[in-house]
């Protein structure tokens, strides 16, 4: 299955990837050799089989409502880009 | 840096950690000390194998030294998941392994080098460089745990917690000669651990022997209030003893042991361990695995890069770790993201992405999610004839730096053997089970959901009669 | 041609549980910003999600006061988005088996019972508050920077569609209302639309009357109270009925709604469409509800409101009995009723005189016995007493006790001067104008001081103009 140079900018941009001219080269044709080995799951007819999201069959695992301490200002800015008093700051969401 | 008193007396290369914990409890050593001896090997011998991104001078705890890989939280130690984009933040809370390491006394020694977000079968992923294997430096110690198993091999740490999605335990262990345990989904806390695939992502104990691993099993697992998919071990852990196998039902799938590009040493060396196991009683037996190798790999692939795609969104330069910036918020976003992956993240976001994205979903990631099931189903019903499954853990030994890196999917082919069983939540030990070139060979124990026990009371009775040392041989 | 519109609605509550849906930090206002975050909040490296069991309850129960079914499986999903607001790179939502489905609310209308499906109902976490600063206009789109604060982040929120079953914005106010009072009365939201905690987006076509088709719909967002939604809609409809019978088509849009103008704005269309990538929460496991937690929620339920509005409506008009149950008010009316007050007047002294917060407090015996009591005792009694009913221990009696003037006698000579002072009201109500009665009427409980029987004088001053 080959992806497009199209496709790739078009993944890239849901991703949020800024990636370089070299590298779209690059990744279209990775892509497509990893897609078109991927692909193989295609091959099963597997419409009678359910999907499997999670190895255990668990269910209901929840929690009491009752609150815990909250990380206090320190903690959550100690590793922040760029603060504004009590914010996080960001460049304008145009 | 000078040899210190205790490390003349505390051989790191051979030093158990049960044997450790004994000396410092018999007090001939103080945890301090052997703190002390394990950063002097390290002082010697990291520079040139690169098992460690930090290390940390003063112990926080009497007993016996943990190394964790750096996808694990630590309070006040930076975590990197060996990635730029994480370059620099530090943990403001502990991941629940670390903090019971903590709670069993366990201080951390360091952290160590991983693929970046444990993406990797050679720790050549690593923004941080790359990792060598201690019994030859030219060579990869798998990954993308291979900052743990190689300090473990080399003696840097008695003991260490890797991670595996789908071999990043058993893989390392395999390449590096120790004993690598990836517990049943669900048994180890994920919090705190930088994800990579949440559906598979599952913390393990690396030691130099089987008891070990299931000792620092033991410390780790059970269920936790902030990881909604544990669960408590159904049976305590057991430290194992016996030496014989008898009554034990071992398979022998076919597909897992005849897949293309299993090197004939490490055949070799499989087919010995089986044998032996069958003169230590149990019962050996052929089985078949046909869509689950055929298929485990594709299905790995999708389901893997599609949860890393939502899991690697969250670094997008506002609240921690690079931020480059830009002229407006999604400028920033795209243009940290470029600079802060390499190449293997930024590969899988993008085919998870498009796993995900409209109009493919039901043909990738949708058909994935079957072929999971139809695994899953595989195994079971080998398991309604075999109490364990048995196979080579890596089709090779490990291999030559650079020499995987340029084809990324000549490297996801290091994981053939391990990631059928990851994909059903299925817990595997890697057992050292003999040399091929001079290299460590892994053999593979599967075992249904929550069989540990079983696995470590066949691998215990192995690694007796095997008789491998795990010291690699440039280092004896 | 004439138009029928036809809406749908889309209803973000945001649950008051005493934490966050997915962590344990306290949920609600108060907090200086970004004190109420946690690793979870913050989408730390390894912070997971664990769901809060209140909230999985509350929803069950909104969806079983709304009539829904509760599938046997429920399953959270990822719905991926990058935005500052959304720290992980996606919010966590039920999406393809969410807990609440296929239920329905009835509306009384006065051509009956008005149904409006209730397509599903299903929990999700809220976003963070984004502020935009500087720039020249101040507006987003000048900003020089954002600024965020994840207190909000995680908020259990539920999310209510409803089926294209509402066909003018009065139906769409009615049902809000309702909605929101069954809401309030599970105890699980304040439903403020003003605050915030009650959203409501609606998504407005209009097709030929009589015709059952769907047309291109236009959503509407960012209208902060039922009036506001009401407006909305009817500019809405207004405009794509212009459009269409301008011979144009309707374009499929968003528009922010502009309160102080009353004006719709198109949103700007973004570079690419959205392709949120759902896929099941790997972090989380499904909900499956057991059949004994359903039925003990089930009933758990009080009385709905809409239920309690065909109720009093046998005694009372449809707009009173609206008023009453809407305004949390008619179980006090129930109880007044009881004690022995005559329904009418009980119904227009709650819904006129009383503060919907009054409601609770009011001892409906003691409400009865001034409402007796309402010809006889001075307008200023009545309203002094009103004014105190809602304190604890509040006994009518000694307002009672306190007679109106109704002594002929004394009311004539003050009426006289009324009529006197006011010729032109008087030649105006003699021409037909019989409104003005409330004036004169009103001028002698003032020249009284509000002691004058205002049944006595109405009789009086009726009498004399009639002449
Ligand atoms: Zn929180």
């Amino acid at each position: 299955m080959a992806i497009t140079r199209e496709e790739v900018l078009h993944v890239a941009k849901l991703a949020r990837l800024e990636l370089s001219g070299d590298e779209v080269e690059r990744l279209t044709l990775e892509l497509g050799a990893i897609l078109e080995a991927v692909g193989k799951v295609a091959e099963l007819d597997l419409d009678d089989v359910p999907p499997t999201s999670h190895p255990l069959e668990l269910v209901n695992a929840w929690r009491e409502d009752e609150p815990y301490d909250s990380l206090g200002l320190d903690a959550v800015f100690a590793n922040a880009p760029q603060r504004e008093d009590d914010l996080f700051r960001v460049p304008p969401t145009t | 840096m000078g040899v210190s008193s205790v490390s003349s007396v505390v051989d790191t290369l051979r030093l158990t950690a049960e044997e450790a914990a004994g000396l410092v409890e018999r007090k001939e050593v103080t945890g301090a000390e052997l703190h002390r001896a394990y950063l002097d090997a390290a002082a010697e011998r990291d520079p040139e194998l690169h098992c460690y991104l930090r290390l940390v001078d003063e112990p926080n705890g009497d007993g016996v030294p943990v190394a964790l890989k750096d996808v694990i939280s630590t309070h006040g130690i930076e975590t990197t998941a060996g990635s730029k984009i994480l370059a620099g933040y530090v943990p403001q809370f502990d991941s629940t392994v670390a903090a019971r390491c903590k709670a069993a006394g366990l201080p951390i020694i360091g952290k160590t080098n991983t693929d970046e977000f444990a993406m990797g079968s050679s720790t050549e992923n690593s923004a941080y460089g790359p990792t060598r294997n201690p019994w030859d430096p030219e060579r990869v110690p798998g990954g993308s745990g291979g900052g743990s198993a190689a300090a473990v091999s080399a003696g840097l740490a008695p003991w260490a917690l890797g991670s595996d999605t789908g071999g990043s335990i058993k893989q390392p262990s395999a390449l590096c000669g120790n004993v690598g345990l990836r517990p049943t989904y669900g048994t180890v806390s994920r919090y705190g651990i930088v994800a990579f695939a949440s559906s598979l992502d599952q913390v393990g104990p690396v030691a130099k022997n089987v008891r070990d691993c299931a000792l620092l099993y033991s410390l780790i697992a059970g269920r936790d209030e902030r990881d909604s998919t544990t669960v408590e071990l159904p049976e305590p852990v057991r430290l194992p003893e016996g030496e014989d196998l008898s009554g034990l039902r071992i398979g022998v799938p076919k597909e897992l042991n005849e897949a293309e590009g299993i090197e004939p040493g490490v055949t070799t060396a499989v087919q010995n361990a089986i044998e032996l196991a069958r003169s230590l009683g149990a019962e050996v037996g052929e089985c078949e695995l046909p869509r689950s190798v055929e298929y485990g790999l594709a299905c790995y692939y999708l389901i893997a890069p599609a949860e890393a795609s939502s899991n690697l969104a969250r670094y997008d330069g506002v609240r921690y770790g690079l931020r480059v910036d830009g002229e407006s918020y999604r400028e920033m976003v795209e243009r940290t993201r470029d600079v802060g992956f390499g190449d293997e993240p930024k590969r899988r976001i993008m085919l998870g992405t498009y796993a995900l994205s409209a109009g493919y979903f039901d043909a990738f990631y949708g058909q994935a999610q079957k072929v999971r099931t139809v695994i899953a189903r595989e195994h079971a019903a080998a398991f309604e004839r075999f109490d364990v499954l048995v196979s080579p853990t890596s089709p090779t030994v490990a291999f030559k730096l650079g020499e995987k890196a340029a084809n990324p999917l000549a490297m996801y082919l290091s994981d053939l053997l391990t990631i059928p069983s990851c994909m059903a939540g299925l817990p595997g030990l890697n057992v050292p089970c003999g040399l091929s070139e001079g290299l460590p060979v892994g053999l593979q124990l599967i075992g249904p959901q929550f069989s540990e026990n079983t696995l470590f009371r066949t691998g215990h009775a192995l690694e007796q009669a095997i008789g491998f040392d795990p010291v690699p041989e440039r280092l004896r | 041609m004439t138009w029928q519109p036809v809406v749908g609605l889309e209803i973000h509550v945001q649950l008051k549980t005493r934490t966050k849906m997915f962590c344990r930090c306290a949920n609600g206002f108060g907090g200086g910003e970004n004190t109420q975050t946690c690793p979870v909040c913050l989408a730390l490296p390894g912070a997971l999600p664990v769901p809060n069991r209140i909230a999985l309850e509350w929803t069950l129960k909104l969806g079983l006061a709304l009539g829904c079914e509760i599938p046997k499986r429920a399953v959270f999903a990822r719905k991926n988005y990058f935005y500052p607001d959304s720290p992980k790179g996606y919010q966590i939502s039920q999406y393809d088996l969410p807990s609440c489905v296929n239920g329905r609310m009835l509306v009384p209308s006065s051509a009956g019972d008005h149904e409006v499906g209730i397509v599903r109902a299903h929990l999700e976490e809220d976003a963070a508050k984004t502020v935009h600063v500087g720039g020249r206009t101040g507006r987003i789109g000048g900003a020089e920077h954002s600024l965020v604060d994840f207190n909000r982040v995680g908020t259990p929120l539920v999310e209510i569609v409803t089926g294209p079953d509402i066909h003018s914005s009065e139906d769409a106010r009615r049902f809000l209302q309702l909605l929101r009072q069954t809401i309030v009365e599970l105890g699980i939201s304040d439903a403020e639309m003003e605050k915030g905690t009650l959203r409501v987006d609606a998504n407005v076509s209009v097709r030929p009357a009589g015709s059952a088709e769907l047309r291109t719909r236009c959503e509407l967002k960012n209208m902060n109270s039922f009036r506001f939604v009401a407006q909305g809609i009817d500019a809405e409809v207004a405009r794509q009925i212009a459009v269409y019978e301008a011979g144009g088509e309707v374009v499929q849009e968003t528009y922010d709604f502009d309160a102080s103008s009353g004006a719709l704005t198109a949103r700007r269309s973004k570079e690419e469409a959205d392709d949120y990538r759902y896929f099941p929460e790997p972090d989380l496991v499904p909900v499956e509800p057991p059949a004994e937690l359903v039925e003990r929620l089930r009933g758990e339920l009080p009385e709905l409101p809409s239920v309690r509005i065909r109720r009093l409506e046998r005694e009372l008009d449809l707009d009173r009995a609206l008023v009453l149950v809407t305004g949390g008010l008619d179980r006090l009316y129930e109880a007044t009723v009881a004690a022995g007050a005559e329904p009418l007047p009980v119904a227009n002294l709650i819904a006129n005189r009383l503060a919907t917060s009054a409601g609770d407090a009011v001892d409906a015996s003691q409400l009865a016995l001034l409402v007796g009591a309402r010809d006889r005792i001075p307008r200023a009694v009545l309203d002094d007493a009103l004014s105190h009913i809602d304190e604890p221990g509040f006994e009518a009696a000694p307002y009672l006790a306190q007679e109106a003037v109704s002594d002929t006698g004394e009311l004539e000579p003050v009426i006289a001067r009324i009529i006197d002072a006011n010729p032109g009201q008087v030649a105006a109500y003699r021409g037909g104008k019989e409104g003005l009665l409330g004036f004169f009427v009103g001028q002698v409980l003032k020249e009284t001081g509000g002691k004058a029987n205002a049944r006595v004088v109405s009789e009086l001053v009726r009498e004399r103009l009639g002449a």
